[in-house]
Parts: C-alpha cells; structure tokens; sequence
C-alpha cells in the first residue's frame, strides 16, 4: 500500500469516526463504542475491496456485505453516506423518525444496505445465502460479513459456518471484530468465545489473524481471501480491535456500548479526532 | 367421502415443486434433514443443483433463505411445522417479515395428527405465530386439489408465505374445476342455521358434519377458509349476518389461530356468538391420529353435536 492510499484511508475513517459520535449524539443513543472498533475495517472494504456502484446500489453483480453485529450501523451509515449511497446530511437524521436511517440497518430504506440486521446471529446466516446464491447463479460476486466477537456466542453463527464449509463458500469472507467487550463486561467474563481461531478452523474455515486499525493488516488478510478463492473453503478474519478507538476515554471501556456521548463529550471526543487529523495530514 | 382419493397434502407439495422447478430456473428448495418427510426430496430429485440440505440446523436454514431471496432466487423451505416455526420463530420475523423478502415456508406435520411422535412434535402454535408477522401470507389446504394451488399462489406472490401441510392422506373433495385465491374463502356447502368455518385436513369431516346435521333439519353453511391471513373478512360477516352464528373448527390451538382471527371480524364489524373448536391449552400425546382427532374433538360427530347445541341455545 502506497503511503498516499494508507493516508487517504486514515482520513477516511477519522471521517467516519467523526459522523458515527455527531449522529449517535445527536440521535442521544446508539452504539459508538462497537462502530468506532468496527470504522477502520469497514472503511478498507468500501475504499479498497469491494465492487459496487453507489448510484446502482442494486446492481445484481455488486460485492455483498452484511453487517452481522448491526448494532455498529453508524459505521456503515457513515461510510455508505461518504461513497455516494445517500446524502452525507442524511446521518444527522439518524434514528429519528423521519429519517431512512434506523436504530439498525434496513435493507428496505437505506440504499446500499444488503440486508436488514440487528438481532445478533442473523446476518451471517444471510451472508451464507448470498454467498450460495452467488454460486447457483455462476455470479462472481464476493459476500464480506462483519460479526462482534459477543455475538459468535450464538448457535446460529455455528450453523451457518458449517453450512460454509459444506457447500464449499469459498466467496464467503467473515469478519470478526474482536475487541473483547460486550454489554455486561469483557468477553471472557460474559461468555468466553476463545480460542475463536481453533473453533472456525474446526468449522472448515481458513482463518488468519489481523490487527483490526492496520490497513497494511487488513489488506494482507483481504489478499489472504483473494488466494483462498477457490480453495472450497470459506475465509475467517479475526480483527483485534479497540472498543471504542479513536477516543481515548471511550477506548476499552464497557459503558460505551449503547451509550451516545453527550454533546459535551462529543466535542471532547471530535476535538482528539481534530488532533489526529493534523498528524494524518503531517505524516 | 370415503370412497374419495386420499392424498396427503405433503406430496402435493412436492409434485407442484416439481411441477414449478421446470418453469423457473429461480426456484430453490432447502430441507433440514426431513426431505423424505415433507416430500422437499421429489424436487431435490428432479433438480440436484437446486436443491440442498441444511442439516438440523434450521433457524440457519431460515436465514439462508433470507440471503438466498435477495440474490433474486425464490427460496421454498422445508421441515416439520415445529421446526419451521417455534424453532426459527424470530428469525422468521426479522430475517424474512421484516425485510419482507420472497421466502416460502412450507412445513409438513402441523397439527395432533402428527399422531405417534407425541406433543413434542405436534405443532399446534403454527398459524397463531405466523399470523403476528406483519404481511405474512398464513395458508393451509384441506386437500391435494387446494394444495396444488396455494403453492403456486405462494410462488407467484412477491414476499413472504407461510402453508400448512399435512402428514395424512387426505380425502380429495375439490374437483379440477376448483379455483383457489389468496384471501378468499370458499363457501362448500350452503347453509342457514349455522356457519361452520374450517381448513386443512378437518374439512372433510366438517363436510361430514354438515351431512348428519341437514338429516336432523339443521342447515349448516361449510365455509373452507384457506386463508388464515389476511382472512376474507367478507365472507366472515356475510356467514355471521345470514346465519346468526358461527362455529370454528382449526387443528391447532384456539388460541391466535383461524377461531380468534374469525372472532377478531366478528367482534369488529358484526359481534356475533361464536363456538371455537380445536385444542383447547392443552399439549397432544401420543396416539394414533384418528385417535387424537376424536379426543380433541375434531371429527363429525363432535362437530354435529356442538352445533345441535349450539343452534339450539
């Protein structure tokens, strides 16, 4: 990756950053805390990976992806909003109800959603049959899922991985943002879902490990997927992440799962992203 | 009605999935592990590449079908109404009513004449659950002739369909001539002293009903309601209006299902006195289905002595 890419992606994530504390406050809920560990992967696969067409979201041949925890849906927002999607005006209007712009995402409402998400377990099981559909349809069309590692606590997640490893889904790529806390406290107090590379193995997957705010990382474990592509079997990214990064006092921290900063914190938190703009800018 | 065919409405099923898989290349099949059950397997047969097992897996098996539909593929899947339903219940509603996306579920094995495998798998909850998924289609034929249709009623309607379908061989009363329509339901016999509304497998013996009755003087009207939802309400209020009162007669509890929606008309556009027949919050047992049918009531003699009753008071 050139230095210039990487640049152009660090600002386009700060970006996003940006939108998902504005919306979310603005809103007074939401979920900061799982979109902020979620922007820099989301940001790579709408900058860099995958196929589409903002002005055709519903192109048949585009790339798909499904945002499993959608929970982290000003993530997405934000990111659909600044390829073109929709009006980067639109996600002040987040969940509000006017607005296109749902507490999780809605296939139905806002272009460029693949699929409607939220209820933990439920996207992946879509992407497998995206994914399946790509092949029956001889369509060389790429499925990315973005799971929490809270969520792989749910049985479904299992299912739908054996069901990927039977029928060869090798045009599957699921992610999993691993930064280790969920509403009740860390992971591996709630319920511990280590060691998640052995079990997806076990699964049929191949699995490669990346640091989740590294694009030179994130590009290699893309490319990891690119080679597997017709190996038969499906791609697991397991991104260490920071719940919460980008702002230092919401990093690491439990409480800002489902909680929106208020308008004070906001501008605490957008001033740090100001300060790290400067250093993008600089370096 | 008993030197009629028998068809269970199951294998109905699965030649009209054969039936449309020549037509349309979009159509495929999913099963999780009953394919030989809900007769999934005569198209997996007929069309290896479009078919495919989920294993018991089916709250996946749902999802799958989520993904699959909007690829623009036309998803029919498959199991036991207990495990098409009760299990994968929320992802019915969030992953296909929500998104309102173009997936079939068409289960095998509703209702007590599941018989011998006992109230583990005797799905009695089926229609009053998918009744609550905003715009779900809820259906159930009450033979093969019916059957035929409401699959590909189901196949031609953009969005989400629920059918019941049965394990029995059932007696075929339709004949060819026979039209069914999403929402309407079809008046078999004509009557005026009572209106006994049924569907599925219960309607030949309503029919049965109706004939012991009209030889003790009592004119009832036969109404098959094939629709659970959205019910012909017109057909509801026209029964209550020009019979006076109406009985309901579901292999299901009569709690959320055909009884409650018909009682849900009534009470809004012409209260009427209504009778609910059907399993009354209580699970099933094992027996042989003939059997569990008497016992809960849902054969003629029951159905002819309740109206007898019920006209009478």
């Amino acid at each position: 990756m050139t230095h210039d890419d990487k640049k152009k992606l660090e600002l386009f994530a700060l970006t996003m950053r940006e939108d998902i504390l504005k919306s979310t406050t603005a809103a007074g809920s939401g979920h900061p805390g799982g979109s902020l560990s979620a922007a820099d992967y989301i940001a790579y696969l709408y900058e860099k990976e995958m196929r589409y067409d903002a002005k055709n979201p519903k192109l048949e041949t585009r790339d798909r992806f499904v945002l499993s925890k959608g929970h982290a849906a000003p993530a997405l927002y934000a990111a659909l909003a600044h390829e073109g999607f929709f009006p980067v005006e639109d996600l002040m209007t987040l969940r509000k109800s006017t607005s296109h712009l749902q507490g999780h995402p809605c296939m139905n409402t806002t272009p460029g959603v693949d699929m409607s998400t939220g209820s933990l377990g439920q996207g992946i099981s879509a992407a497998v049959g995206m994914a399946k559909g790509a092949k029956i349809l001889n369509l060389d069309v790429n499925v990315y899922c973005l799971n929490g590692d809270g969520e792989i606590a749910e049985g479904e997640v299992w299912e739908a991985m054996m069901f990927a490893a039977h029928y060869k889904l090798d045009n599957l790529c699921v992610a999993v943002d691993v930064n280790g806390l969920q509403i009740d406290g860390k992971t591996s107090d709630v319920m511990n879902t280590e060691p998640l590379d052995k079990k997806f193995e076990a699964f049929g997957a191949r699995v490669i490990k990346a640091d989740g705010h590294n694009f030179d990382e994130i590009e290699k474990a893309l490319n990891f997927f690119h080679e597997n592509k017709n190996s038969g079997q499906p791609t697991v990214i397991l991104l260490k992440t920071i719940k919460g990064k980008g702002v230092s006092f919401m990093e690491n921290a439990v409480g800002w799962h489902g909680k929106a900063a208020k308008p004070a914190e906001c501008d605490k938190a957008l001033a740090e992203l100001e300060e790290a703009r400067k250093k993008i800018l600089e370096a | 009605m008993s030197d009629m065919k028998k068809i269970a409405t199951r294998d109905s099923y699965g030649a009209t999935l054969v039936e449309l898989g020549k037509i349309d290349k979009r159509i495929v099949v999913m099963d999780a592990d009953l394919a030989g059950s809900t007769k999934s397997g005569m198209f997996g047969k007929e069309f290896p590449d479009r078919f495919f097992n989920c294993g018991i897996a089916e709250e996946n098996m749902i999802g799958v079908a989520a993904g699959l539909s909007t690829m623009g593929l036309i998803p029919f899947v498959s199991t036991f109404a207990m495990f098409a339903v009760c299990r994968p219940y929320e992802q019915i509603r969030n992953s296909v009513g929500y998104p309102h996306l173009n997936v079939k579920i068409c289960a095998s094995h509703g209702g007590i004449s599941v018989g011998a495998d006992g109230a583990s798998h005797q799905c009695c909850e089926d229609f009053a659950l998918m009744r609550t998924i905003p715009q779900m289609l809820v259906m159930c034929p009450s033979d093969d002739i019916e059957a035929r249709q409401m699959v590909k009623a189901a196949y031609k309607y953009n969005g989400p369909v629920y059918i019941r379908l049965a394990r029995a061989a059932t007696p075929v009363y339709h004949d060819e001539n026979y039209q069914f329509e999403v929402g309407k339901g079809e008046i078999v016999s004509d009557g005026s002293d009572v209106a006994i509304i049924a569907n599925g497998i219960v309607l030949p013996e309503v029919v049965k009903a109706a004939e012991i009755l009209k030889a003790e003087g009592i004119s009832a009207r036969v109404i098959n309601m094939g629709t659970i939802k959205p019910i012909d309400k017109d057909l509801v209020i026209a029964a209550a209006k020009e019979c006076g009162k109406i009985i309901t007669v579901e292999e299901h509890t009569i709690i959320g299902g055909l009884g409650e929606a018909v009682c849900s008309v009534l009470a809004e556009n012409y209260p009427a006195p209504v009778k609910r027949l059907g399993i009354n919050d209580v699970y099933g047992y094992s027996a042989e289905a003939e059997e569990l049918m008497q016992a809960f009531g849902l054969c003629a003699d029951n159905i002819s002595a309740t109206a007898k009753d019920f006209v009478k008071r």
